[in-house]
């Protein structure tokens, strides 16, 4: 096992590109993400694993960025919702189903909606997709325009 | 011909909304700036002995630790009773003792673990009831000596009462001897959080001129600018407060907090930038949450199933400080008795100061917690006359002639029509009378009605206002102080100023933050009025641009400017329409093929201050907070389990009188997520304090909010009675569909259980804990 110690320099693959960053090791990879490389898609909610703002996608699993270590993604490819350049289905869904108000939560839902695509090519069963997305919170919303906005993600591709 | 309105127009924040373009408060770059923290109390009623921050001060990268005694300034928008760091004494757990200013966070952190305090606890006062028993200790000893900054505020001197407001109608006495049947009936409802996604968090740096620029996650960034410049003696112009995207509000973001704190932290370390950022356990449980209530009703019915009177005492628990609470405690007096024609009533609202967490607004302005015990009541009423609890309501719903709790006459244009959300809701929701039905051993299905409504509170003087400018492609830019937090405010904006020109709503660009120097204040984006208040501020905005559209087309086509028509970005002469000049070659001046320049480029701007507000008179509560109402009735089916006493619930359903439906999606998806929030917070949300007043665990591991499959269906109807001198008839609908959804599924699972339902949040324990009926 590799030990950190101080500040050290880290190679994070974000979004396609290689950076080094300078992290101590207790650093979130969250911060590390918006306070370092100015990504701020994915947000704090809660640091506690508990809401699922803060989700990004790493080697195509949903992962809550406030529950890892910056050191932890070495060698790992990290996928952010800057990273989804505004082509993915799933942002042309959440536009076209309303699937936001405050819009504070919906990098996170993008991030566990685009894995589970990514994992389940095809349509799965309503309980899967609750499965999956009962991760995260919305306040805003009443969930069902971000269940219909699941639909018309698969029905687009 | 609508051009915008009635139609489901696209968010204006979608894209950016998507693709993470949406900044938010603390998105913005950190390099150079500072980080503050917050220390905060461990007691919920002490003395506090000594602060010992030499420790903390010895921290390489510790700027400055501030505490009470940095400053004697208190603070609150209606009662100054609220110091920003607790001095001398703490009044409830999780209030700011200390801040520390810090390279970084961490740092700060670490330096804020190093402080020690000594707290000397008082003895602690956890319900209202408790705090208005004779010989409770005072949590505020001199609370008549505070500042007030509305005359309509009354702390009564010796006690723990914040304010009263009281409704006085008719003869109670003589009309409870008319009636047959009676219901008297205690509630409670425990205080719980608003939980935007979005933490509470604030940017301060101050120029060497002495200039302050305050970023801000706020409701009320008009109000901060106000705060700051009167407690701190700074003038008003020179205060900037800028407001980016704001991750859910819900009215708890109305309040000024730490935007002051961050100032401070910015002051102490000679003006340097400062990001002031609180986890998620300081926003449940030092910035302030929703109320909790006491109530105490009784109502009366005649033979013929009318009520006749009602007598109604309501504790509002605004915790430690006031806030906004004492105008919370004139709204509940406002509507105390829901949209019914009531002749006799007496009503007492107080606001009542305990050791918890202080209060603000929450989505409803307390109308989510009053309606409750009252439409419990109007269930227990019906039952026992024996009617369909629906019947009951539209028995005695509030129709025009009939007065208000605070006697205003109502009208169509005023209040809306109850009856026809009733009627309307029958259909949608499938209303079956509303007892429980069997579906199989030990499992029923029920329904449970209740209605709302709702005036405003603002000050009788609020303001809004509305810029607008042109772009050379004949689109327009439409700036006002609206700040946009999920409501969809700018969007609504923007498809009124396209109606009015007779364009489509993607010729209007908005601004989507606010800038106190560049926006024309609004104040306060609340209480639902964007579309209302903001709304008629577009209008005259859009007047002013079509009268100056209309000047510069007399002059190009040589006739009267009353001739002359705008329409689907062109200005033309009613008498030859086929001659026209398309927006973009007149909205900048007009030039003529010869050069010649003509008129001059159109700017538009409109104002609008509420009109014929009143204070309620003190003895009788007569007067008029708000210009309209807004109402409706609300259903919720339950599946219940009658042995292991818990409970899904299948759907819930809306019929809302709008005035007018201006985008249907949007509003649809407004009065579905009050829905859901009402059933998040009634079906599972409180603080839970200890008996020392101690809150446990406040985050949301353990303080639980719904989320997706547990959702029901949700139904929403419109009924559209126009409000007469609203932008298109609308009516306020934002938050709305909050307010009857603990009501509606108390009395699903009231009529489902058996068991006269009282308190919230109604777990399956709270039912279990109901003695049921026949027992009693
Ligand atoms: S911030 Fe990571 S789960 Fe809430
Ligand atoms: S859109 Fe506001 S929290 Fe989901």
């Amino acid at each position: 096992m590799v030990k950190y110690e101080g500040k050290v320099v880290i190679a994070l693959q974000v979004n396609g590109e290689a950076h080094e960053v300078a992290v101590r090791p207790s650093d979130l990879l969250l911060d590390v993400l918006r306070e370092q490389l100015g990504l701020t898609a994915a947000k704090p909610g809660c640091l506690n694993g508990d809401c699922g703002a803060c989700t990004i996608m790493l080697d195509g699993w949903p992962v809550k960025s406030c529950l890892m270590l910056a050191v932890e993604a070495e060698g790992h490819v990290v996928l952010t919702v800057e990273g989804l350049n505004g082509t993915a289905p799933i942002q042309k869904a959440f536009v076209d189903a309303d699937a936001f108000q405050c819009g504070y939560c919906t990098s996170g839902f993008l991030m566990v909606c685009h894995a589970l695509k990514t994992q389940n090519p095809l349509m799965p069963k309503e309980n899967i997709i609750e499965e999956w997305l009962q991760s995260n919170l919305c306040r805003c919303t009443g969930y069902q325009e971000i269940r219909r906005a699941v639909r018309l993600m698969y029905e687009s591709t | 011909m609508n051009t915008a309105i009635g139609k489901s127009v696209r968010r204006k924040d979608a894209w950016d909304k998507v693709t993470g373009k949406a900044l938010y408060t603390d998105d913005f770059p950190i390099s150079g700036v500072l980080a503050a923290r917050l220390l905060t109390s461990t007691c919920a009623h002490a003395r506090i002995l000594h602060i010992d921050i030499s420790k903390a001060l010895g921290i390489k990268g510790v700027k400055a630790v501030l505490t009470g005694a940095d400053c004697p300034e208190l603070f609150g928008p209606l009662l100054q009773d609220r110091p920003a760091l607790a001095r001398d004494v703490v009044r409830y757990a999780g209030e700011p003792v200390a801040l520390v200013v810090a390279t970084d966070k961490p740092t700060a952190e670490r330096a804020v673990r190093l402080i020690k305090v000594d707290y000397e606890p008082l003895a602690v006062v956890l319900t209202p009831s408790q705090a208005m028993a004779e010989g409770t200790p005072l949590i505020h000893k001199q609370v008549n000596g505070y500042k007030k900054l509305l005359t309509d505020i009354y702390p009564e001197a010796g006690t723990n009462i914040a304010s009263r407001y009281r409704m006085q109608k008719g003869n109670t006495a003589e009309a409870f001897q008319r009636c047959k049947v009676l219901v008297e009936q205690r509630f409670f409802l425990p205080p719980s959080a608003h939980l935007a996604m979005e933490v509470r968090t604030a940017r301060a740096e101050i120029s060497s001129d002495g200039s302050v620029l305050i970023t801000a996650s706020s409701q009320s960034p008009y109000s901060v600018r106000k705060q700051l410049s009167e407690a701190f003696l700074i003038p008003a112009g020179k205060i900037q407060v800028r407001v980016p995207y704001v991750g859910g509000g819900f009215g708890g973001k109305a309040p000024v907090m730490l935007e002051v704190l961050a100032f401070l932290a910015s002051r102490s370390v000679g003006g340097k930038a400062v990001r002031l950022t609180i986890p998620r356990e300081q926003d449940m449980a030092s910035a302030p949450c929703r109320m909790g209530l006491e109530a105490d009703l009784k109502v009366g019915v005649d033979e013929n199933g009318l009520i006749q009177a009602a007598d109604l005492t309501y504790l509002l628990d605004c915790g430690a400080y006031t806030d906004i609470s004492p105008y919370m405690t004139k709204a509940i007096a406002m509507d105390c008795t829901g949209p019914y024609h009531i002749e006799n009533l007496s009503c007492d609202a107080i606001c009542v100061y305990t050791n918890h967490t202080y209060v603000t607004s929450f989505r409803g302005f307390s109308h989510e917690s009053f309606t409750f015990c009252i439409e419990r009541v109007l269930d227990m009423l019906a039952s026992k006359c024996s009617l369909d609890p629906l019947e009951f309501r539209i028995r005695n719903a509030i129709r025009p002639g009939s007065l208000t709790p605070s006697q205003v006459e109502c009208t169509a244009s005023l209040t809306g029509d109850l009856t026809k959300c009733l009627n309307n809701i029958k259909q949608l929701a499938q209303w079956n009378g509303g007892n429980a039905v069997p579906i199989k051993e030990n499992t029923v299905r029920a329904k449970g009605v209740a209605c709302f409504w709702k005036t405003e509170n603002p000050p009788t003087d609020a303001i809004s206002g509305a810029m607008i400018t042109f772009n050379p492609d004949g689109s327009m830019n439409l700036n006002t102080g609206v700040v946009e937090m999920g409501s969809n405010g700018q969007t609504h904006l923007a498809q009124i100023l396209a109606e009015k020109l007779q364009v489509d709503a993607d010729q209007v660009h908005v601004v989507t933050s606010v800038d106190t120097r560049t926006a024309p204040e609004h104040w306060k984006t609340v209480a639902s009025l964007t579309e209302y208040m903001a709304g008629l501020a577009v209008v005259r905005a859009a007047d002013d641009l079509l009268e100056q559209l209309r000047s510069n087309g007399s002059q190009v086509f040589g006739c009267p400017a009353d001739e002359i028509e705008v329409a689907n970005g062109r200005v033309f002469s009613k008498k030859n329409p086929e001659q026209f000049i398309a927006f973009k070659d007149i909205v900048q001046g007009y030039k003529s093929q010869q050069g010649e320049s003509i008129g001059e480029p159109v700017l538009g701007r409109g104002g609008f201050m509420l009109k014929g507000l009143s204070m309620l008179d003190p003895q009788t509560g007569q007067g008029k907070t708000g210009p309209e109402w807004t109402l409706g009735a609300q259903v919720v089916e339950v599946e219940a389990d009658l042995k292991a006493f818990s409970y899904r619930i299948l759907n819930a359903s809306t019929v809302i009188d709008v005035g007018k439906v201006i985008n249907p999606e949007s509003m649809r998806a407004m009065i579905a997520g009050g829905m859901a929030m009402g059933i998040s917070l009634s079906s599972r949300e409180a603080y839970i304090y200890d008996q020392d007043g101690i809150p446990r665990l406040p985050n949301l591991r353990t303080y639980k909010l719904m989320h997706i499959g547990q959702e029901p269906d949700y139904r929403v109807g419109f009924v559209e009675t126009p409000e007469d001198n609203s932008p298109y008839g609308l009516r306020s609908f934002a938050e709305h569909g909050v307010i009857g959804i603990p009501a509606a599924l108390g009395n699903a699972l009231a009529a489902a259980f058996g068991r006269q339902l009282v308190i919230l949040p109604l777990t399956p324990e709270t039912i279990w804990r109901t003695p049921s009926e026949e027992h009693v």
